[in-house]
């Protein structure tokens, strides 16, 4: 029948809404308000999982994120894995999978697990599996394990958002303590944030049937929510979890469907002056022999799904505690139709209060379970003294368990606040504060709603703990940790393996490691060790709460940044023209875009790349060299500042000349090479490499702001203040000509490393006489606005000369024939400029700059470097791949070089290379070998530069 | 995530700051110390377990490169110790 085990009347569901969804291919019909937990019980679906490691069966035990024994994987619009199911609100169309399981948790093939479950015990994972090593059977154990599987695709719909809020008071749980809270700071006109895991306000009041000054509680907090609906000055989110407290009071909070039509969830960070923690309290599994048996749950969980829900997850029910709570339990089980068999307290006296509330039910006191009967379901337990005794078997169907109560400390531990071990609560509580932070109500030890709101009416708690069942003559696993089938036994192991540290015991347990992080649980575990080490709980102390509280998925917290959307790139102005042109695009570092190479229709990257290169050496070719890092300096200082971050001496520049440079870090390291330009007495310009010009730029912040605060020189960052096309190739003079510049062009006039103001095709312009390709070569630096038009002027004045667009690829080609350094390819956290044979760069006059001692240092030492050198293969045809080894005569042994770079020269119609070699410039002549895995490539040694050595063309 | 306060903008979030290591010892002139001075000078900065100065530049904000106190056990920004400025 459906819906057997709904009541009649009750509860906060609409049982006019009616919704439909599936569980492991079967169709079921719960109501609007369900969560899937709360349906699968209303059709009395009993077996709703198989557990990690043993399959065993298990059912639904929490109503709440505690929930350790049923974890569902969900399919369609909201897939996701390992969801708690008593977490799933239900929804028209949902379709949900158990975890664990296959073909289904009735008929689970993995329960055979159980026949060898003695072979797998604690520390299974550190034992098992050294040989050869533990990644060759960790696929299959992963997939015997069972959890669920990643989404393959992100949402067909909707997006992931995030948020940032400051607020006066962060309030995390809306229970009763947090909405009293919400509205003292509320009233008192704070701004609160108020952020509630649940669907609805109200916390464990929605499960329970007390009062306020008379008046039901639910009206108390009905009243407490309209009034903190009409302050401007509060925010109040439900479906919404605190589940991380970060420094300085940065909390994350993760908000569920706040609009289900676009935003599937939320991410807050929510920076607070205070924080109040009002997360309540987490009822405790009771450990015993088969304790996991479907059918078991905690006692306010039942009192929830009775209540909230209008669920009776049994007919016959006993009820199993070690404090008072339950007693309010079992009244609301009786009105509800349950059959209450007993009540089993393991303490020796309770109080008159608590047995005046079920008269005429039968209360064992002193007894504990000794033995549960049921595999799929609970059928059965005894009841037996708790000195010990054979006891009596009572038929029951449901067991509603109570090991007491723990404050929910997670997001208080997280803050690093200490908490001390509470002897009458048998509990750990908040101590001593390190953040702005307080607890409040339950989760701060106030466990009776007496304590925490005026006029609240409350049983009292009076526990007597009790870590595990400790009688003679028990049969069965007694779980900790249901979620990761850690037993009592599994503990015991642990301690005697010598693992005793609580840390130890958990990860060689993995006893609270699941993602239940075991809420229900882990106190038992830290309970039995001190049991067994007859240590006071103190002692032996908690494992450290980590965030996430609960499980969040990765989709919220990446947020709207997606694929390029984590670093958007950057573009120049030319990208269109780039795309419109057929540009193959490439990132050419700093999130730039550039075009790699130009193909024409059927042409792969090498033919597109000899034809751009041939251009350039030939003809002429033109660059978009926006990209590349660009600084103005000015003030009286610059000429001292460059001379002090450049190896080589810039301050006998004269305005309008430009010398190219190397930036040493201190300890004697190449951090950028470019040029710097004087502009006028007191204006210098600077280039950098595209990737480094964000170093380089915090790199001479630093120094002027903290060790030359008084030199008079200001940094601006020009990079995207001027564009530039860089005109190159022997008729580049023609070109930049027939473009029309008011600037003296002859070579004479303007010779290479010179710098001229003035217009280019009308527009106001910088050219500079630089070369990157060892061509004549004009950059043409005109302002953003400008760029797009004189791009389409060059190529459109340049076609009659044959001009070709010339992408990064081409770039890399002529750059190696010519020898020219790369950052990351030459230069790597080894070398110098003399290893580069650049040591005319390194100043002799100065007598210090930023780096020199360390060189000097670090040569001091002797013995031989690796110095750049150029390599030929004997067979011009053979490629040597970037990256690889040279060793001595090509054995296997250590290497003695490496190549940095290999390109097809268009110049000599052969593969040359570039190569970082021990003592090559000695070796020039001699045969080197290249060892690659299965081949020994012998080149032959040159000087690093295959084109014009002289110079002769880039100064012409 | 740090709350630091730039001396220019105020209280803001650590992802807008790079962080520039600790406060270490004032640069010797090369010529005058040995190697054993220099190399200890590059190499040997302050890693204590509590108050660290550091410097911090606003990056991402107004360009300022500042120094703060910061406990390493707690990630707590503390007064500078007695003495020290
Ligand atoms: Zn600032």
């Amino acid at each position: 029948m459906a819906q057997s085990n709904r009541r009649a009347a009750g509860g906060r569901i609409d049982r006019n809404r009616p919704v439909r969804f599936t569980f492991n291919g079967k169709s079921f019909e719960g109501f609007e308000g369900d969560t899937l937990a709360s349906a699968l019980l209303a059709n009395g679906v009993r077996v709703t999982a198989r557990s990690f490691k043993y399959h065993r069966p298990r059912g639904i035990m929490g109503h709440g994120p505690e929930e350790p024994a049923t974890l569902v994987e969900l399919d369609g619009e909201d897939a996701s894995g390992n969801c708690p199911v008593t977490t799933v609100p239900l929804r028209d169309g949902l379709s949900a999978r158990s975890v664990n399981c296959w073909p289904s948790p009735d008929f689970d093939l993995g329960g055979i697990n159980q026949l060898f479950a003695r072979f797998i015990p604690a520390g299974f994972y550190y034992k098992t599996f050294k040989w050869p090593n533990w990644h060759l059977f960790e696929p299959s154990i992963r997939k015997a394990a069972g959890l669920a599987a990643a989404p393959s695709a992100p949402p067909a719909q909707g997006h992931f958002e995030a948020r940032n809020a400051h607020a006066d008071v962060l309030i995390a749980g809306a229970g009763p303590a947090g909405l009293q809270a919400a509205l003292d700071a509320g009233r008192a006109g704070k701004r609160v944030f108020l952020a509630d895991e649940g669907t609805e306000a109200g916390g464990s009041l929605l499960s329970r049937n007390l009062t306020v000054g008379g008046r039901a509680a639910m009206d108390w907090v009905a009243d407490t929510v309209a009034e903190l609906s009409k302050m401007e000055n509060v925010i109040h989110l439900q479906n919404a979890t605190v589940w991380a407290y970060r420094e300085h009071n940065l909390m994350i909070v993760n908000e569920r469907a706040p609009d289900q039509n676009s935003i599937l969830e939320r991410s807050w960070r929510v920076r607070a002056d205070e924080v109040v923690i009002a997360t309540g309290a987490t009822e405790r599994a009771l450990v015993f022999g088969d304790n996991d048996r479907p059918g078991v749950m905690l006692a306010s969980s039942v009192q929830a799904y009775v209540n909230r829900w209008g669920v009776t997850p049994g007919k016959h029910a006993v009820l199993f505690t070690n404090n008072n709570s339950v007693y309010e339990v079992a009244v609301d089980m009786i009105a509800a139709g349950i059959a209450v068999e007993a009540i089993l307290d393991s303490r020796n006296e309770v109080p008159q209060a608590a047995l005046d509330l079920v008269s005429g039910v039968t209360v064992h006191t002193g007894t504990v379970i000794g033995g549960v009967r049921g595999r799929k379901s609970v059928r059965g337990v005894r009841a037996v003294p708790k000195t010990g005794g054979s006891g009596v078997w009572i038929d029951c169907e449901l067991l509603a368990c109570s090991g007491g109560w723990s404050p929910t400390v997670h997001l208080w531990s997280q803050s690093r606040s200490t908490l001390r071990f509470d002897d009458d609560l048998a509990a750990f509580c908040p101590d001593q504060p390190k953040q702005a932070c307080r607890a409040v109500g339950a989760a701060a030890g106030n466990l009776t709603l007496d304590q925490i709101i005026e006029g609240g009416e409350d049983l009292s708690y009076g526990i007597e703990p009790m870590w595990r069942v400790d009688v003679s003559g028990q049969r069965g696993k007694a779980f900790l940790d249901v979620q990761n089938d850690v037993a009592v036994s599994d503990v015991h192991l642990a301690l005697r393996e010598g693992y005793d540290n609580v840390e130890h015991v958990k990860r060689y347990t993995t006893g609270g490691m699941g993602i239940d992080q075991g809420k229900t649980g882990n106190i038992n575990i830290i309970g039995t060790v001190a049991m067994q080490k007859g240590l006071p709980l103190q002692e032996v102390g908690t494992t450290t709460f980590r965030s996430p509280y609960t499980p969040v998925s990765f989709g919220a917290i990446g947020g709207l940044r997606e694929n390029w959307g984590l670093f958007p790139y950057r573009h120049t102005p030319v990208t269109q023209w780039n795309k419109d042109n057929g540009a193959v695009m490439y990132e050419a570092g700093a999130r730039w875009r550039r075009p790699g190479y130009f193909p024409k229709a059927g042409e792969g990257l090498q033919e597109a790349v000899n034809r751009e290169c041939q251009a350039v050496r030939t003809g002429v070719g033109v660059y978009d060299g926006s990209p590349l890092g660009t600084f103005e300096l000015k003030g009286r200082d610059v000429p001292r500042f460059l001379d002090f971050i450049y190896s080589n001496i810039m301050s006998s520049l004269k305005p309008g000349d430009g010398r190219y440079g190397l930036m040493l870090s201190e300890d004697g390291l190449i951090l950028d090479d470019g040029v710097a330009f004087r502009l006028d007495e007191n204006r210098w310009l600077i280039s950098t490499s595209t990737g480094h010009a964000d170093a380089v730029n915090q790199h001479m912040e630093k120094l002027l702001q903290t060790e030359f605060p008084d030199w008079q020189v200001m940094i601006t960052t020009v990079t995207s203040q001027w564009n530039n096309a860089t005109i190159c190739g022997p008729k580049a003079r023609e070109v930049l000509q027939a473009v029309g510049s008011d600037i003296d062009l002859a070579p004479e006039a303007f010779p290479f490393m010179s710098f001229r103001e003035g217009t280019v095709a009308g527009f106001p312009a910088r050219v500079v006489r630089v070369s990157f390709t060892g061509e004549l070569s004009y950059e043409v630096n005109v302002a953003p606005r400008h760029m797009a038009a004189l791009w389409d002027k060059v190529m459109e004045v340049g076609a009659p000369f044959g001009i070709l667009p010339v992408g990064s690829e081409s770039s890399h080609v002529l750059r190696v024939e010519k020898g020219f350094l790369s950052l990351g390819h030459e230069v790597d956290g080894t070398v110098d400029a003399y290893d580069l044979g650049m040591g005319w760069a390194m100043s002799n006059k100065k007598p210090d700059y930023l780096g020199k001692r360390s060189v000097e240092l670090r040569r001091s030492g002797g013995g031989t470097r690796r110095e750049l050198v150029g390599i030929l293969a004997d067979d011009p045809n053979r490629q040597i791949p970037e990256g690889a080894p040279l060793t001595p005569g090509g054995r296997k042994e250590a290497t003695d070089g490496l190549v940095t770079a290999c390109v097809w020269s268009v110049v000599h119609n052969r593969w040359v290379g570039l190569a970082l070699l021990e003592d090559g410039h000695a070796r020039q002549g001699e045969t080197a070998h290249v060892r690659l895995k299965d081949d020994v490539i012998p080149v032959t040694v040159t000087k690093p530069v295959f084109h014009d050595p002289e110079g002769k063309l880039l100064r012409s | 995530m740090m709350l630091i306060t730039c001396p220019f903008c105020g209280k803001r979030n650590e992802s807008e700051f790079i962080h520039g290591g600790p406060v270490g010892a004032v640069r010797p002139d090369p010529n005058a110390v040995s190697d054993e001075e220099w190399v200890e000078y590059l190499t040997v900065t302050p890693n204590p377990l509590g108050p660290v100065q550091e410097k911090w530049w606003h990056a991402r904000g107004c360009g300022e490169w500042f120094t703060i106190w910061r406990d390493t056990r707690t990630h707590d920004i503390v007064e500078a110790p007695d003495g020290t400025k």
